[in-house]
């Protein structure tokens, strides 16, 4: 693969322009910069309610250059099938010429990609449909208040899990999606974080020539649920990666692979001190808390190195 | 800005002007401080480009260019992520003058 720098992507046309509503220091437009320039072949996206889709669509604006479809909260995986097989028909009558290659993606973020809309995002990929379906994580539900997703952490507040006098922050583990995915066994699942953008990059890129459902699960920093100074959002993706909170791996043909080895794998509180939706597990009676966080981080990055090490 | 009436917008919420949204300025939330390009320091690198949420970094050809106040929301990102030792970006508080914006 020749060597991609910045600097021609920055050439390649915006198919997310200017003009939407995201917050100070977002990490959706950042993640989406690069994973729209992972193919020059034309796209038509779909987007299940969330952030994304409801600050780059108010009618009558929109801030996609390319066809773009929108979605209930449940059902992108499912219109992606659609438009798939709408563009498999029309090929095969000939109304669209054989050669002309189109790519589908669907996007949401964590609560219509773990929670919501999960049973379509797994029935449309066990289908076997051509598409990519891109999840932002911010582990939380952002975009109405940060209620708290299944991709909320283990002791995260949020403000359907508030920490307070009675409750450490949320009590359930995070679930672990990519991993679900790759269960489904389709082509090619892959987590990455936006600080790493030629990892992302690549993913995106291998995920779009890949014939068959591909799955990203990309971190996205968000400071508004997270509670963090803007500014900060690609540090915090890289602490991520450091603590092995959020390891970077993918899963091609049952193969995983980790993508980014911390050089010293930070503990875990470095993580969380870092955000204010962790600050209450530094209170003395919480301590049992961040024990179990630690816990949990080493176990699934145990068990990742091990799968990694399956030939 | 005039907004348009039912009587304007087509059946179906169907929007035909691809990336109209940039008619919105985002520029004018900017949070209180603003990014200042200097240019003597940037190695043309393409972080601030990368990692500026709202695409308000111009770039010319392969070289930076300086900020695009329009959308800048005053976020910081680019700053932070300048790599060079002095850096080619720096944060400076701005006042904000609300009458002025909402021309």
């Amino acid at each position: 693969m020749a060597a991609v720098r910045l600097k021609d992507l920055a050439k390649m046309e915006d198919r997310l322009v200017a003009g939407h509503g995201m917050c100070l220091g977002c990490g959706i437009p950042i993640i989406f910069k690069v994973i729209l320039r992972a193919t020059e072949d034309p796209l038509i996206v779909t987007c299940a309610t969330g952030c994304l889709e409801v600050c780059t669509t108010i009618f009558p604006r929109t801030a996609w250059n390319v066809t773009w479809i929108h979605s209930a909260f449940e059902n992108a995986a499912a219109t992606a099938a659609g438009i798939e097989a709408m563009y498999r028909a029309l090929r095969n009558k000939g109304k669209i010429p054989r050669d002309k290659k189109i790519k589908i993606l669907a996007i949401g973020g964590d609560g219509a990609t773990y929670d919501i809309g999960l049973q379509a995002l797994s029935g449309a990929v066990e289908r076997g449909h051509d598409f990519v379906y891109v999840c932002y994580d911010n582990n939380v539900y952002a975009n109405t208040g940060g209620q708290r997703s299944s991709a909320t952490p283990l002791g995260a507040s949020a403000t359907t899990a508030p920490a307070g006098s009675t409750s450490p922050g949320k009590l359930q583990p995070r679930k672990d999606l990519t991993r679900i995915m790759a269960a489904h066994k389709i082509p090619y699942v892959a987590q990455a974080s936006p600080n790493k953008w030629l990892d992302l990059y690549n993913k995106a890129k291998k995920a779009f020539e890949i014939e068959g459902p591909a799955f990203l699960n990309v971190l996205c920093p968000c400071p508004t649920e997270w509670k963090y100074e803007e500014s900060q959002g690609i540090k915090l993706a890289q602490l991520a990666n450091d603590t092995c909170v959020w390891p970077l791996y993918e899963v091609e043909k049952g193969q995983f692979k980790i993508n980014y080895q911390p050089k010293q794998k930070l503990p875990v509180t470095e993580w969380l001190k870092s955000q204010g939706r962790f600050r209450h597990l530094f209170k003395e009676e919480n301590a049992w808390m961040i024990d179990l966080i630690q816990e949990q981080v080493d176990r699934d990055w145990e068990e990742l190195n091990k799968l990694a090490a399956l030939k | 800005m005039k907004k348009e009436t039912w009587r304007e917008l087509t059946i179906g919420t169907i929007n035909l002007n691809a990336g109209n949204s940039v008619v919105n300025l985002t520029g004018t939330w900017r949070s209180g401080r603003k990014p200042e390009f200097r240019p003597e320091h940037c190695i043309h690198c393409f972080f601030c480009w990368l990692y500026c949420p709202h695409f308000a970094i111009k770039v010319e050809g392969e070289k930076i260019a300086g900020i695009n106040y329009d959308y800048c929301t005053g976020c910081g990102l680019c700053a932070e992520e300048c790599p060079t030792k002095e850096k080619a970006i720096v944060m400076v508080p701005e006042e904000i003058k609300l009458a002025e914006r909402r021309k």
